[in-house]
């Protein structure tokens, strides 16, 4: 603080406000450079390069598909071998739901959630940044296997004996197992911030009944990464023991059984896909009541039903797990849970139904992907039912019907309303709008181009084609709909291309958006686009779910923070009553060592089960480097 | 074309009527419980394409409504009371809707999971690519081993016992059951019953390595007579060949790395990690549905099994054109 003309106390109230954000730049700011860049632990700096990330992800997984489809316009297609053919599908789904669409929705949690809920930066930022750094090295771990032709080619379920050390040779399956560490790792990071931001973090008067919906869906996000995720590292920690040190967990030749991994993985396998739904489903709470003019209708039944997903999320592994041959009355019971879902998933429709319905909607690019996300998800959810029943799942299940409901899922009830946000929340992260013109051309191509490639592939399914075939005979009467598929794809592809195009554009030449362009009601709003380092001059008082809506003119805000340290309000867990001023953590270069040594440490354990222990050496100092109290005001 | 599908999908007709159905179709049942489960899926569809289509009726006729209002927390009561009705309606017919659909899944397996005592006992492994098929009897001599093929009488149930020697398979046959997976370690059955006479296509559900892609495998049912006849066939060991060639071709087969994998009964080849070959020459496909079974396609797949089907598990043994020819007729005689 060289230099500093102000006293070491000064609090936020004792300074006008033009020194005040002065100082809070000061203070907050992410110094230029290299070494800037790398130490920063602002959640917006890193939310974004998440983002971003995340994106270059989905784009190449993107190509994969892309290559899959000429592979399979055809049949006897030449494109692909079986070997790359297995590669390909596998990275495929790997890339996109560990590489792309959980760390994307966390991504927009870790940039929106601290500007939402009114607070400086997210809990821990230095776990957020080591989180970051983790989250690139598995992807890049992935990727460059593959390019070394060592890419995992055991699906991204990797189901054993397959997987196991019998047949799974080479390291492929074991760069798969330490590419879902790496990935669980990060997301077991975010949402341990996520949470304590949530319930610890919140802005003085934003009680239980006024967080944003956005922000309940990321909280119950959060919470069903802790629990489910543990099932997942279990499962990749054993299958590596199982390969590299002899264990025979999966051995059923030794006791060990292979069933047990199917259990393991499904039991965090499914709620993954509520990882990613229930962000999804938080981004349309968020841009439904905004456009419709109205707020939401059904704020409680809506929460509830965030709440009823994450719980019952836990109890449906076992539809993946029909045809295994499980008991029957067993499996009724999962199919009932399965169909349960359904309910709060309902619920939601039907609120975001009614606000609509009761609202003045303005057809804006943000608004006509939750259309599409309607239109295509309730498809989705209704195929979902179907599979839910276990007769009906025994003639679909590993077919291509699956593979339609599943996208219909994921693309049509994540990815849409995902676009929808990057539509509306652009302004507040870049400062500009992105093109309302061209919004439409990419919601228009978006959304046929992805009925047309994926509906036919329900009917592809019930004519018998199963998933993960490289290739299929001329004697199956498959080849005109997947040729159809394939052209449709292309349409698809070009959609989310001008979207890419759109982003890249805006970001320079958009046009510049101010503070609250659409005219909404959550916080986030409240301050400046892009936000400063700092957040909010002053902490906002939040007196209604609406805040901007209740108090258009003046917010009420909260004094007495200090001005020469990071401080942020830490309040009550309901009741959001201010408790106490806790000072946040500033930049540090040393979760990017503490990362760099754990990937060391985790790619050489791909080798030597050795690395466990020299590989803990370095992780050891790095971490003792990251918490060695350094004499900074943070400290006192 | 099934219409119920037709129906439920009707956004794309064009689509969905692209003619031929196939032979491994879930859309051409031909058995139990096959025709059972199309019942079922069409009543579900039907009831789910009504709701989406009541659901997407109701968004549009929400975007076209205009309400006026100066602030967006003016809300009418009168109207928020209404709506709430509305709301939890919906939410009670979705229940409804759901509760029915697995009363009938439930009564679905139940009323499809008939066990009969007279049923044939056949075995499946399943083998990385390929299918090992045995047929099981009270007494040895009448029990028999074949592969990728599996012959059935008609309206008689047959009961599936599926096992894997290495990885997870799966066994589907659309037009007759739905699928069932083979688990090492553990024991699974399927039981069905075909209601016609034909050939039906089944085909590896599950991701089981490279050449999932080529496990194919053709039931094929009989009236009970012709089933007969194709049984006590099978139970014969293999013909004797007797043309010169065919009898060169069976001492190649017996003294090269053939007989290490492959059995043919009445010889001294018996090897079990490969098909049994016995009467491979009278079933219709080889290499697990890859090729027609020709003595051309034979020759071809004895000549160079890496390029046809890689990475499976049958070595290239190196043979002179003759040794090929002799073979390859040898293999074709075994009707």
């Amino acid at each position: 603080m060289s230099g500093d003309r102000i006293a070491p106390d000064t609090r936020d109230d004792q300074l006008e406000s033009r020194a005040l954000e002065r100082q809070l730049a000061k203070v907050w700011g992410t110094p230029s450079g290299f070494w800037g860049a790398l130490a920063t632990v602002d959640h917006k700096i890193i939310g974004r390069r998440y983002i971003v990330t995340a994106f270059v992800f989905l784009l190449m997984g993107g190509v994969l598909a892309l290559l899959m489809r000429i592979q399979l316009a055809q049949p006897e297609g030449r494109l692909l071998g079986p070997d790359l053919y297995n590669q390909v599908f596998t990275m495929h789904g790997a890339n996109m739901m560990f590489l792309f669409a959980v760390p994307v929705m966390e991504a927009m949690a870790i940039y929106l959630v601290p500007l939402m809920v009114g607070t400086r930066n997210i809990a821990f930022p230095r776990l957020n940044a080591f989180s970051y750094w983790i989250f690139l090295a598995g992807g890049i771990l992935l990727w460059v296997s593959f390019a070394l032709n060592m890419g995992p080619d055991v699906g991204w379920f990797a189901y054993v004996p397959l997987s196991g050390p019998q047949y799974g040779s080479g390291k492929r399956a074991d760069i798969w197992a330490q590419m879902i560490t790496f990935t669980e790792l990060s997301a077991l990071a975010v949402a341990v911030e996520l949470v304590v931001t949530v319930l610890k973090q919140r802005a003085p008067g934003m009680t239980l009944n006024r967080i944003p919906l956005f922000v309940w869906a990321m909280l119950v996000m959060s919470f069903i990464v802790i629990l489910a995720m543990p099932a997942i590292m279990v499962a990749s920690s054993t299958l590596i023991m199982d390969r590299l040190v002899g264990t025979h967990f999966y051995n059923p030749a030794e006791g060990g059984d292979v069933l047990l991994w199917q259990h393991l993985f499904w039991f965090f396998g499914h709620p993954e896909v509520y990882i990613i739904f229930l962000p999804a489903v938080g981004m349309v709470s968020a841009i439904v009541p905004v456009f419709a003019r109205r707020s939401i209708f059904g704020y409680l039944p809506l929460v509830l039903a965030l709440i009823a997903t994450g719980i019952l999320a836990f109890g449906l592994w076992v539809h993946h797990m029909f045809v295994t041959g499980l008991p029957r009355l067993g499996e009724s019971f999962f199919t009932a849970s399965s169909m349960a879902i359904a309910i709060p998933a309902g619920v939601q429709i039907f609120c975001w139904l009614a606000t609509l319905w009761d609202g003045n909607t303005s057809l804006r690019t943000p608004l006509l992907f939750v259309i599409a996300f309607i239109v295509t998800f309730v498809i989705g959810g209704l195929t979902g039912v179907m599979v839910a029943s276990v007769p009906f799942d025994t003639q679909v299940h590993d077919t291509y019907f699956v593979v339609a409901h599943f996208h219909y899922v994921l693309i049509g009830g994540a990815v849409f309303p995902l676009m929808g946000a990057i539509y509306y929340w652009f302004p507040k992260i870049t400062g500009r709008m992105m093109s309302e013109r061209l919004g439409w051309w990419v919601a228009g191509l978006v959304f046929v181009g992805f009925n047309l490639t994926f509906f036919p592939m329900h009917v592809l399914g019930f004519q018998g084609m199963p998933r993960r075939v490289y290739t299929y005979q001329h004697d199956m009467p498959w080849a005109e709909l997947n040729l159809f598929v394939s052209v449709s794809s292309v349409v698809l592809a070009l959609g989310f291309l001008l979207f890419f195009i759109d982003a890249v554009r805006s970001a320079r030449w958009g046009a510049p958006a101010g503070g609250n362009p659409w005219n909404a009601s959550s916080l986030e709003w409240a301050t400046n686009s892009p936000p400063p380092s700092f957040n909010f001059a002053s902490i906002p008082v939040v007196r209604s779910a609406d805040p901007l809506w209740e108090d258009p003119d003046v917010l009420m805000v909260a004094a007495g923070l200090r001005t020469d340290r990071r401080e942020l309000i830490i309040s009550t867990v309901t009741e959001a009553q201010p408790q106490a001023r806790e000072s946040s953590p500033r930049n540090s270069i040393w979760p990017l060592w503490a990362a760099i040594a754990t990937t060391v440490m985790l790619v050489w354990s791909i080798f030597s089960p050795w690395a466990v222990v020299w590989g803990s050496i370095p992780i050891a100092i790095a971490l003792i480097g990251w918490f060695w109290p350094k004499g900074d005001p943070e400290d006192e | 074309m099934n219409r119920g599908t037709r129906v439920a999908f009707g956004l794309l007709p064009a689509l969905a009527c692209t003619g031929c159905v196939g032979w491994q179709s879930v859309l051409d049942p031909h058995g139990s419980p096959a025709l059972g489960l199309d019942l079922l899926m069409k009543f579900i569809m039907i009831v789910c394409a009504v709701v989406w289509v009541l659901v997407v009726a109701m968004l549009f006729v929400a975007l076209a409504r205009r309400t006026p209002r100066a602030e967006p927390l003016m809300l009418g009561r009168r109207t928020q009371d209404r709506m709430r009705i509305a709301v939890a309606g919906s939410v009670a017919a979705s229940v409804v809707v759901i509760s029915v659909f697995t009363l009938a899944s439930y009564a679905a397996t139940r009323m499809l999971s008939v066990v009969s005592d007279d049923e044939l006992m056949i075995r499946v492994r399943g083998f990385q690519w390929w299918w090992d098929v045995t047929y099981l009897a009270a007494t040895p001599k009448e029990s028999f081993r074949t592969a990728n093929e599996i012959h059935i009488p008609i309206n008689r149930t047959v009961r599936i016992q599926l096992e894997a020697a290495d990885v997870i398979h799966s066994f589907w046959v659309p037009s007759l059951a739905g699928k069932q997976d083979l688990i090492p370690g553990r024991n699974n059955d399927v039981r069905f019953s075909a209601a016609r006479a034909g050939t039906y296509r089944g085909q590896c559900a599950e991701f089981c390595g490279l050449q999932h892609a080529r496990m194919a495998m053709i039931v094929v049912a009989h009236e009970p007579d012709s089933f007969e006849a194709w049984r006590q066939s099978q139970l014969k060991s293999a013909t004797e060949p007797v043309k010169t060639e065919e009898q060169a071709g069976r001492e190649l087969f017996v003294a090269k790395a053939c007989s290490a994998c492959h059995t043919v009964r009445g010889t001294a080849a018996a090897g079990a990690t490969g098909p049994d070959l016995t009467h491979v020459g009278s079933r219709r496909t080889i290499a697990a549905g890859v090729f027609e079974t020709t003595r051309g396609s034979l020759a071809a797949w004895i000549a160079d099994p890496q390029t046809i089907k890689p990475g499976n598990n049958m070595p290239m043994v190196p043979l002179t054109a003759d040794e090929l020819h002799a073979v390859s007729a040898y293999m074709a005689g075994l009707k």
